[in-house]
């Protein structure tokens, strides 16, 4: 067995332990959602007392609302556990996997598109369990959207991007390879998940409106959830990381293409998108900032903004024509 | 980015809204940029119009709008090739579309970057910029030199209140002096508040507000700094970009191995001059192709003749100067006589003698052959304009190493010398280049020409290996691929090809002398976004306020002043560090 076949053998592995940890992490959503219907029909079975008293005592009708947008308290959870644990698992094969590959390719790995696939999706598990360990608020229900997104990723990568080990072209042959890529990988990890927490942002905030304005929201796992300006400045916090380390791709990436091609900056497809990118997340930062653009609307943004970043990655790499034809296919 | 024009707009950075007012009652409180309109509308003159107009493109609304619409004008650009980046590729499309590619030309479709529409986007992008950083940075030059403000009334109302017992001596004798000396431990605190928030970096303030001591402080200046840096530099870098590409030249050369340039206008293949690039300017200097080195994988079965390495062996002569030897290699431009040598291309360029029926040499050079595919399958054209009675015209295909396709088309299965072989469509007649309309090198257009050999004539196409001699038809003379290696003609060079057909490269010749400034603003870009997100801006203030039962306690809070999600933390830090954890802390 060569070492690229075990590397291959190590990214199976890592993907079966994924799909168990992500069916964990749903069976934990489905859990919340009973929680939190239990919640709402122990507030609602409270407040009809409340109402039937106050009716009777012939006061006023102003009686104590139930706040369905409340969060409701999560216990402890086995499957989420069970979920993280397996991810940790899955994330340390995924990990032997990636170094595997880079030993039998003598080099980074991340030269072609299944390389980039295989150390970005290792990058975003990576950021995702740093934000469990570094982050006060409890993260772990992003687990289903992580696991998912690198199952999948990692799925396409293995059976349409695979690749076995080549050397590298000349143009390749450069130590901008190991920083422009590799901060390029990092700061997809970072908006992969900003991504996710503005989704959940979107869902959340839905939920409190409709809360707000009826009572019979029907309840479900995002009571159990932060609430939407939470989500929305965690959200923040982890898109600045990612666009300031695309900041650093767009600029190392024109330093590289000046040793190169011979110019910094030639509208190249691929640099056409690095600078959308850039442009959306600028817009999304500033829209904080921006009357009637914070919250949903900069939601949006931040979800258009990771749809350019898998856009760049796979439509531009694949179907447009340009001087990043590295994807080895 | 909006700007404001009034003092109390530095309380509120860009990038806050404000969920905590303290100065809400103020009267004449002014409404930040794009917070709605406002009641009643005075009637507006022309200049009125204008400061609304300004007004507009300066908010934060429009800046947004237009940053978003950057983005959408930048997307056409990679659907559609462009003249500066694939003119070939526009090239193509105009052949491929032959309807709907003057409609997309007119609309500056293909060259997108430079069009009237794109630039309007963000010229007027920059322009709001503008009029948004220079009434900021007046206003943080004199929020530098302001005061911190002072302390608010009810510190209860602010962000991360908690408080702390104020720890008094046990007074010796009457409740008066009990009364002083919790006057006297109340500012000592304070003192020592203040002390401590200057050392943490904190501009501070004493007050003394109805008998009650309080520090007012504020960090972080750095971050608005570091805003208007970052947006100074992005003007900076379209400055620097703007300046470099009218002062700047690109020109590319082929260059054959043995073969010299000079760095003059003539000698370009093509030469890409800025609006303002003087010619005179060019230092005419020698570069000449000792050697090109092409390396390609052997060994790996999954990548037999990917190209591993590229290396042109050059020697760089200046007036008056010494030959020196150096190098070009892809990712290592040689950088000379203030321009950037970049090799860009290679490929095979073999050496075609052609003889009349004398035996007399009408056309001897080693002429360029652009390669087609990874192996190297290359197109030539031989143009012997004079010499013989008609023109002649020669379209060749190369192959480095030539193998026969199971329909019978040559193809090259390598694209190194193993193999090498030439064959070549011989034309004779007008070549169209008397008229003096320029014509490329690189094609034959063979509209008034006859085709003696290959295709519907029935004669088979010139075949060669190197050192071959073959008659052309019609008596016209012969043809000769000459084999150029260094011992050609001896036994032991028979079976090695390696040397036998000259390479040559493609060189890209530039100057840009702002490229270094656009560096050094990208870096400042760069510096500025860093400490724009991460330097927390924020007030904090301290005071030792007395209750209605005469108790003095201390009380801290805070003010964020842009994103500060450290900042309840931060200030039951401090209340810590200051006065003791609290038992019960009312903050938590």
């Amino acid at each position: 067995m060569t070492l690229d076949e075990i590397s291959l053998t190590l990214v199976y592995s890592a993907m079966a332990v994924y799909a168990i940890a992500f069916i964990a992490y749903a069976i934990d959503l489905a859990r919340r959602s009973a929680v939190a219907t239990q919640a709402a029909d122990a507030a609602a079975s409270a407040a009809s007392a409340t109402s039937v008293t106050t009716v009777a005592g012939g006061g006023t009708t102003v009686v104590a609302p139930p706040k369905p947008a409340a969060p409701v308290a999560y216990g402890r959870s086995p499957s989420l556990r069970v979920g993280v644990a397996l991810t940790v698992v899955a994330w340390l094969l995924h990990l032997s996997a990636t170094v595997t590959r880079g030993i039998a390719a003598e080099r980074v790995p991340w030269a072609n598109m299944y390389e980039f696939a295989l150390t970005g999706t290792l990058i975003i598990t990576s950021v995702y369990l740093l934000v469990l360990v570094v982050s006060k608020h409890d993260l772990r229900f992003l687990g289903t959207f992580v696991t998912g997104l690198v199952l999948v990723l990692l799925g396409v990568a293995t059976v349409n991007f695979y690749v076995s080990v080549v050397p590298l072209p000349p143009a390749l042959q450069s130590a901008w390879l190991v920083i422009h890529v590799f901060v390029a990988t990092s700061a997809t990890g970072f908006l992969a998940l900003g991504f996710a927490l503005s989704v959940v942002q979107l869902l959340q905030s839905r939920r409190e409106s409709l809360a707000a304005s009826a009572t019979a929201a029907k309840q479900n796992f995002l009571a159990t959830l932060p609430d939407s300006s939470t989500l929305e400045n965690l959200a923040y916090r982890v898109i600045i990381v990612g666009f300031i380390l695309w900041t650093f791709t767009l600029m190392a990436g024109a330093i590289w293409a000046e040793a190169a091609w011979g110019r910094y900056w030639g509208w190249d497809t691929k640099e056409v998108w690095t600078f959308i990118i850039w442009v959306v997340y600028a817009g999304y930062i500033h829209a904080r900032a921006t009357r009637g653009w914070r919250g949903s609307r900069s939601a949006w943004l931040a979800i258009i903004g990771f749809s350019t970043v898998l856009f760049n990655f796979t439509v531009v790499n694949l179907f447009f024509k340009g001087l990043h034809a590295y994807s080895g296919l | 980015m909006s700007p404001r024009s009034d003092p109390d707009a530095l309380s509120r950075p860009d990038d806050h809204i404000d969920s905590v007012a303290p100065d809400a009652s103020e009267p004449g409180r002014p409404r930040a940029a794009g917070s709605g309109a406002p009641l009643t509308q005075p009637k507006l003159g022309f200049v009125g119009w204008l400061r609304f107009a300004w007004r507009q493109l300066t908010s934060m609304r429009t800046a947004l709008l237009l940053l978003l619409l950057l983005a959408i004008a930048a997307v056409p650009g990679s659907l559609v090739p462009q003249r500066s980046s694939d003119p070939n590729g526009v090239t193509q499309y105009f052949t491929d579309n032959p309807d709907l590619a003057p409609v997309l030309d007119r609309f500056q479709l293909f060259d997108v970057y430079t069009s009237a529409w794109f630039s309007a986007v963000y010229l007027l992008l920059f322009v709001s910029l503008i009029g948004c950083v220079i009434p900021r940075t007046k206003h943080h030059f004199e929020a530098l030199r302001a005061r911190p403000p002072r302390t608010p009334a009810r510190l209860s109302r602010l962000a991360g209140y908690t408080e702390r017992p104020l720890s008094v001596p046990e007074p010796d004798e009457g409740a008066a002096s009990a009364g002083s000396a919790s006057a006297t431990a109340a500012d000592a605190a304070i003192d020592r508040a203040a002390a401590e928030l200057k050392r943490a970096g904190y501009r501070v303030e004493r007050y003394d507000l109805r008998g009650e001591p309080s520090v007012s402080a504020e960090r972080g200046y750095l971050r608005e700094t570091g805003n208007l840096v970052f947006h100074t530099a992005l003007l900076g870098v379209l400055v620097a970009v703007g300046i470099g590409g009218g002062f700047g030249f690109s020109g590319q050369r082929v260059v054959v191995e043995g073969q010299s340039f000079v760095n003059t206008l003539a000698a370009f293949d093509s030469f890409n001059p800025g609006r303002f690039f003087d010619d005179t300017n060019l230092d005419p200097y020698r570069l000449t192709l000792e050697e090109l080195d092409a390396v390609y994988e052997t060994r790996n079965q999954q990548a037999i003749g990917q190209p591993i390495d590229f290396t042109a062996h050059v020697s760089v002569q200046g007036r008056g100067d010494e030959s020196r030897d150096a190098t070009v290699k892809v990712n290592e431009p040689l950088r000379v006589f203030g321009t950037d040598v970049y090799l860009l291309g290679n490929g095979y360029a073999p050496t075609i003698t052609v003889r009349d029926a004398d035996g007399e040499v009408v056309f001897t050079d080693a002429v360029p052959f652009l390669p087609q595919d990874a192996n190297l399958t290359s197109i030539g054209v031989v143009k012997v304009p004079d010499g013989l009675d008609e023109q002649l015209g020669m379209v060749g295909f190369f192959y480095p190493t030539q193998t026969t396709l199971g329909s019978g088309a040559y193809a090259s299965s390598y694209p190194d010398l193993v193999f090498p072989v030439l064959t070549l469509n011989v034309y004779q007649g007008d070549l169209g280049i008397d008229e003096g309309t320029p014509t490329s090198v690189y094609t034959l257009d063979p509209t008034s020409m006859e085709q003696l050999t290959g295709g519907e004539t029935g004669v088979d196409s010139i075949e060669l290996m190197p050192g071959d001699t073959v008659d052309l038809p019609n008596d016209l003379g012969s043809v000769t691929f000459e084999d150029v290696s260094p011992d050609a003609g001896s036994d032991a060079a028979a079976d090695d090809y390696s040397q036998s057909v000259s390479r040559f490269a493609s060189f890209d010749i530039h100057d840009d002398p702002s490229q270094g400034w656009v560096l050094v603003f990208a870096l400042l870009i760069l510096a500025g976004l860093l400490v724009s997100l991460f330097v927390p801006r924020r007030r904090m203030w301290v005071k030792a306020a007395r209750r209605p039962d005469g108790t003095v306690v201390l009380e801290y809070a805070g003010l964020a002043r842009g994103e500060d999600p450290g900042l309840d933390d931060a200030v039951r830090a401090f209340a810590d560090k200051h006065a003791g954890k609290a038992d019960d802390d009312p903050a938590t």
